[in-house]
């Protein structure tokens, strides 16, 4: 069966195994009661159980939760944060501000897009080394087609302040010898010692832990959706709080043309003149 | 200074109000001063985007594409995910938001635009390459945040024959004097529908559409989010008005339902929370 006739079976109804609300009676999470099964996990590891279907260790959670905490700053400078901010000066709502910027934080040189392609490759590279292959060979194959790893260099500055706290946490937790997060430092060591001289940032960090943790690298990017989130508020809230447009104003003078010279609509377009 | 380089936009500033913009000038053409009265908005839109006023035919042609996209139509996804908005009371921006954020798919969306038109930009008009290319398997990239489509961009999923308003549509821009990829689609038509297995679909005409306008797949993508959102407004806005109990719930099948909650289930989770 294929086509509209395909279409027809699906009108009207949804088949699923990942949960309904029964109203004023129960909730079904993943075949799971939420009000019973579930009611003691925290909002992170329900999160986390909603996208794999699994539980992690009392000791993992205690990473991820830190994975989550120590990569939310209240900037309002950083340009996913910005969008919350500029949301509460133009007086917009916080979801909507918040909202946007978390869809605004799926950047490819930073956020989602990076984090599924960091996730993508350790696990592949990972598979392939056990398989025999060599890792420096991969790291050049991986740059040439990609122009970059994910979880490698940053645009603004070349080292990354979170990687000696979390390891912190990681190694207190016991989980430190996981072997995606070894392959990840050593991706690390080609880089600095080849031309590239690319540190290891909070994403190559975040996606080998997880991958440690069991995660695919679709698991880890959607789990990762809220990983800026909690500094976020602030920033909007900070700007609503003071009057309104006073969160970096821009004056004319900062615009700095580029463009082509002035020009006469009619004169530059005799087609559109002659059709009036 | 800190500064906002743009090619597109230039501001003087008005001699008393460093953040009031004495004269705009899009790309060299003074926006208040003379294209509000003597230009339309398809040809201020073509200008943004091109850079350049749009010829005559081209001016007809993006009118005809916009009015072809701006009412998809309450069954598509896009304007669904609006209405959802708009049914509950959400605010104008979320509904908005929710239309873009739908539809901006791989499957009936502005990233199937996109595909699209690189699949265009790859091929051209030599139509070997084309039913190579179209007769090729989807592959699903475990490192793009775009999930694969399923079937080749441009085309019908669920189609049984091209339907008459993609048709319609076809014939008209087609016949403007401007649109070569669109006259090139329509001869081939038939012979590309054979290689894909699947009828050409709104989004295929939109593709070629916009390479007529001279549009990059990047620019393409953004239009078609843009040309869109009329129809998700509107029907965003009805659906408000109707109220809730107008609007489809659907019915749910769940696969894996625990059940109600008994005396026994009870106890045992109240158990299972004292142990963890």
């Amino acid at each position: 069966m294929n086509g509209p006739k395909l279409l027809e079976e699906y009108v009207g109804r949804l088949s699923t195994s990942m949960g309904a609300f029964f109203p004023g009676e129960r909730v079904v999470f993943r075949g799971q009661n939420l009000f019973t099964s579930l009611k003691d996990l925290d909002w992170l590891e329900l999160y986390l159980y909603g996208i794999s279907g699994r539980r992690y260790s009392s000791q993992q959670m205690r990473v991820l939760h830190v994975l989550w905490t120590h990569n939310s700053y209240p900037d309002a400078r950083l340009w996913n944060n910005r969008v919350a901010a500029l949301a509460g000066t133009a007086r917009s709502t916080g979801p909507l501000g918040i909202s946007a910027a978390i869809a605004v934080s799926e950047a490819k040189i930073y956020g989602g897009a990076s984090q599924l392609r960091c996730s993508e490759f350790l696990t592949r590279a990972k598979k392939l080394v056990d398989d025999g292959a060599d890792l420096e060979a991969l790291v050049r194959a991986e740059i040439k087609e990609k122009r970059g790893i994910g979880g490698y260099g940053r645009p603004i500055i070349s080292t990354d302040e979170r990687i000696a706290p979390i390891m912190v946490i990681v190694r207190e937790q016991g989980l430190e010898n996981g072997p995606h997060l070894k392959l990840a430092f050593e991706v690390e060591r080609i880089l600095l010692q080849g031309r590239w001289r690319w540190h290891m940032n909070s994403v190559g960090l975040t996606a080998a832990l997880c991958a440690d943790f069991g995660m695919s690298p679709l698991e880890y990017y959607l789990g990762a959706v809220p990983v800026f989130l909690a500094g976020m508020p602030p920033c909007y809230l900070d700007a609503a709080d003071k009057p309104e447009g006073q969160l970096f104003p821009l004056p004319c003078r900062m615009l700095s043309y580029e463009g082509v010279p002035h020009r006469r609509w009619h004169a530059a377009n005799p087609a559109i003149q002659a059709a009036e | 200074m800190e500064t906002i380089y743009t090619r597109i936009w230039q501001e003087q500033a008005e001699p008393d109000n460093a953040f009031a913009a004495l004269s705009c000038h899009c790309h060299g053409y003074d926006v208040y001063g003379e294209l509000l009265a003597q230009a339309s908005w398809i040809e201020y839109l073509f200008l943004l985007f091109r850079g350049e006023a749009p010829t005559k035919q081209h001016a007809r042609l993006l009118e005809g594409l916009a009015i072809a996209l701006a009412n998809p139509g309450p069954r598509d996804a896009s304007v669904h995910a609006a209405m959802c908005g708009g049914v509950g009371g959400s605010t104008s921006a979320s509904c908005l938001m929710a239309a873009l954020a739908v539809g901006a798919g791989a499957s009936g969306g502005a990233r199937e635009v996109f595909n699209a038109m690189q699949d265009w930009q790859a091929r051209g008009t030599d139509l070997a390459l084309w039913q190579s290319g179209l007769a090729e398997k989807q592959v699903n990239d475990l490192a793009d945040v775009w999930p694969a489509a399923g079937h080749p961009a441009g085309f019908d999923p669920y189609g049984v024959r091209c339907t008459t308003p993609v048709l319609q549509t076809l014939a008209h821009l087609a016949a403007l004097d401007c649109a070569p990829s669109l006259g090139w689609l329509q001869a081939n038509r038939a012979a590309l529908e054979i290689a894909a297995g699947l009828p050409l679909a709104m989004v295929g005409v939109a593709a070629a559409a916009l390479r007529d306008l001279g549009c990059t797949p990047e620019q393409g993508e953004m239009l078609f989010l843009l040309l869109r959102l009329p129809g998700a407004a509107v029907h965003a806005l009805e659906q408000r008005d109707s109220g809730y109990k107008n609007f489809p719930f659907f019915r749910i099948e769940l696969e894996n339902d625990p059940g109600p909650v008994t005396a026994s289930t009870q106890h045992a989770a109240n158990s299972d929370g004292e142990k963890a």
